[in-house]
């Protein structure tokens, strides 16, 4: 059996190399991407395009333009005369945020203590619109304080007033964006060479119609499977490695658990994953259905998998699917043990949902495979 | 005429003629709608949080029961260490925390100020940023109820106005997104094994004895799909009106026009793919494996393209998809006329000729 199995393994590893340009892709396309995507990663909302309307033309509602554009969250892309020409901004896409002083602002604010002051926000995109507004009100309680401050200083001793608030950014104390995507790009590449070559592989042979010869051949499912499945297995733990390599030399991360839990877990990983390739591939005839398939459930994986946006804002029935979705775990182990030094303890949970998945998926794909065409 | 019409026909028979391959390519899109138009959003909401209280008195509590009031927050009172803390973020268990320290309402009623923390998992620093700026929010109102209004304090208040989207959801940001994602790697995946396809099956030979010109083989290899890609268009387009309550603002038959440029952008596409490839295992992965993250990540819809370093930003001005997201964005959602977005439409042109010039170059009419 030993033996079948080496010869067998031996004709997958000569297949997968001498087509060099599927070597070069499968490795190459990966690490590449691995070094160019993490830059992309930056949801630091800052110079947000800022149009103003000042009705007043005061000396405070200068200052407090003055403030706003110093704050480095926003950039002044224009005076307008009327809410309507600054609103053509907007439309146009050149600004985000209209700020409307109203006529009298300074007036009314010494006289009343109070003063309203008008924003629109183009709200595409929620979340930079809620950050923005939040930053903006920041501002302006600031610039509050500021005038209350030093048009009390002559009259009177004035207390100061105040929470203060210490924000600390654990496990990543720069505020590195790239740090947070590292993880996830990992863990999506690996899936993508580990399921997704070695569906297209299986449904090649059947499509080409040598998977014939293979099925006339006294060899067992068990090895024939085995010997798709372990090339695969080594590849997509090569392009891991030198994941973990590049992110230490390039990206300056030093794992902070036990490097061997995390191969550990990748280990197990990928049998889930390559079962669900052999799976999809037991279901298909061509190879482009095989691959409309794997790109159907890909795309579910990547954009379900916490890494673009969060899984506790998903509704209910939503995160229930993120539950069978391995990428998923895999992310999440990933910045666990990677950057928080998690144990084997913390990722009990994980681990045992994926050896789960891996039995299941193994199990359906074998029993689904048949040795007649 | 005829016998382009012809070549049309047989590009359809193959097409047809596979029903599972047309299943995919229908249901698909429409699952993908329907799961990324309803499940996305970059908004935190209900993220756990842990409050640390050591001065367990009336501000701090109230300051709790605010943040637990909120849209945003789901509290986790149990934790009452430091220690405690660092186990429950290896766990994942929180992803921020409060911390109150002994004597805080004491401080503040005293010496008119008290300090509190907010610790957040930087691991994500989407969460983490947003996390810090909504408790900020919540503390600093909580701060300015409790000041008691007097003659001197002067105060500005924004009145604020959230445009297009008030109710701040993720389906207008995302849609356009996810449209011009399952547009784009649809139409290349289908096209690009087109050519191939015969190339390896060894059909390409009949194709190429035909009199018919370079071009026309090209273009009746593109057609079937267009139309396809047109009816998935419309699947998606109803889905996001009726199903997400995502109006059309803009004028529908633009978006329409613009669209079936698109389509024509990534259909070229996928046919520089095919010429240029051997088999169909390549152009398969270099359609997905290659293009897939990068569209994703570079088109602005998931990370704003303003903050990516120079090289990137040059990188996304080639990518198609960029151009197609600013233009839905612009008609579908601004509901803004074709003046608006001429210029994206102009690029979109140039890029698309580009692709069939350089089809047209590469396609050999010699086989070997």
């Amino acid at each position: 059996m030993m033996r079948t199995l080496k010869i067998l393994l031996q004709k997958e590893f000569r297949q997968i190399f001498r087509n060099k340009i599927i070597l070069a892709i499968s490795l190459m396309a990966p690490i590449m991407q691995f070094l160019v995507l993490p830059l992309a990663a930056n949801y630091e909302i800052k110079n947000i395009n800022l149009v103003i309307v000042d009705n007043d033309h005061s000396a405070y509602s200068r200052q407090l333009l003055g403030k706003i554009s110093a704050s480095g969250y926003f950039k002044l892309t224009g005076h307008c005369d009327h809410y309507k020409e600054a609103f053509r901004y907007i439309e146009r896409g050149q600004a985000d945020v209209i700020l409307d002083i109203p006529q009298g602002f300074e007036r009314d604010l010494l006289r009343e203590g109070n003063q309203k002051v008008f924003l629109a926000m183009n709200a595409i995109n929620g979340t930079k619109a809620s950050l923005g507004g939040s930053y903006l009100g920041a501002i302006i309680a600031d610039f509050d304080r500021e005038i209350s401050g030093r048009l009390n200083a002559a009259s009177a001793h004035v207390r100061p007033v105040g929470l203060e608030i210490r924000p600390t950014n654990w496990f990543n104390p720069k505020r590195n964006y790239k740090l947070s995507l590292i993880p996830g790009i990992l863990a999506l590449l690996v899936t993508m060479v580990g399921g997704f070559l070695s569906a297209l592989n299986i449904v090649k042979e059947k499509e080409i119609g040598t998977i014939e010869q293979i099925n006339v051949s006294p060899v067992k499912k068990r090895d024939f499977i085995l010997a798709k499945l372990i090339p695969f297995w080594v590849l997509a733990n090569v392009v891991f490695t030198v994941g973990l390599i590049l992110s230490y030399f390039v990206y300056g991360i030093v794992p902070q658990g036990s490097i061997l839990l995390l191969y550990g877990f990748v280990a197990v990983y990928l049998l889930a994953v390559l079962g669900f390739g052999l799976l999809v591939s037991t279901f298909c005839n061509t190879q482009q259905q095989a691959m409309f398939l794997m790109f159907f459930f890909m795309m579910v994986f990547v954009l379900l998998g916490g890494l673009f946006t969060p899984i506790d804002s998903m509704p209910v029935w939503a995160q229930w699917i993120t539950k069978l979705n391995p990428v998923a775990y895999l992310i999440d182990v990933i910045r666990m043990v990677m950057l928080k030094g998690s144990g084997i303890k913390d990722i009990l949970p994980q681990l045992g949902a994926i050896i789960l998945m891996a039995v299941v998926l193994n199990g359906w794909a074998v029993l689904n495979y048949k040795k007649t065409a | 005429m005829k016998s382009f019409l012809a070549f049309v026909k047989k590009e359809f028979y193959h097409v047809l003629r596979d029903r599972r391959v047309l299943l995919i390519l229908f249901g698909m899109p429409v699952v993908q709608v329907l799961l990324f138009g309803f499940a996305l959003t970059s908004e935190v909401k209900n993220t756990r949080i842990a409050v640390v209280d050591y001065a367990k008195d009336n501000a701090s509590r109230e300051i709790t029961d605010k943040v637990a009031a909120s849209r945003y927050f789901d509290i986790d009172r149990n934790l009452l260490s430091h220690e405690a803390l660092l186990d429950a973020f290896r766990e994942g268990k929180v992803k921020a925390a409060l911390v109150f320290p002994a004597g805080f309402e004491r401080d503040l009623a005293h010496q008119g100020t008290a300090q509190v923390q907010i610790i957040t998992d930087a691991t994500d620093m989407n969460v983490a940023g947003q996390v810090t700026a909504y408790l900020t929010r919540i503390i600093t109102a909580y701060q300015a109820d409790r000041s008691v209004p007097s003659r001197n304090t002067y105060q500005i208040t924004a009145e604020t106005r959230m445009l297009y989207n008030p109710e701040l959801r993720g389906a207008p940001n995302f849609v356009p997104g996810v449209m011009a994602m399952v547009l784009l790697l649809v139409c290349v995946m289908m096209t690009a094994v087109a050519i191939v396809k015969e190339k390896e099956m060894g059909t390409m030979e009949v194709l190429l004895v035909s009199p018919m010109k370079p071009a026309l083989i090209i273009i009746s290899k593109a057609v079937p799909y267009l139309i396809l890609s047109l009816v998935d268009l419309i699947a998606i387009l109803l889905l996001s009106v009726y199903v997400l309550k995502v109006p059309v603002r803009g004028s529908l038959a633009l978006l329409m026009g613009e669209s079936t440029l698109f389509i024509i952008t990534c259909l070229m596409l996928g046919i520089l793919i095919s010429i240029q490839t051997a088999s169909q295992e390549v152009a398969m992965l270099i359609s997905l494996v290659a293009m897939m993250l990068p569209t994703l990540m570079l088109s602005g819809f998931m990370f704003p393209i303003e903050n990516m370093p120079y090289v990137l930003q040059l990188l996304s001005d080639i990518l198609p998809s960029k151009w197609y997201y600013i233009i839905v964005k612009m008609v579908m959602i601004k509901g803004a006329g074709f003046m608006a977005v001429w210029k994206e439409t102009a690029i979109l042109l140039g890029i698309t000729l580009l692709l069939f010039g350089v089809s047209l170059k590469k396609f050999k009419i010699r086989l070997g």
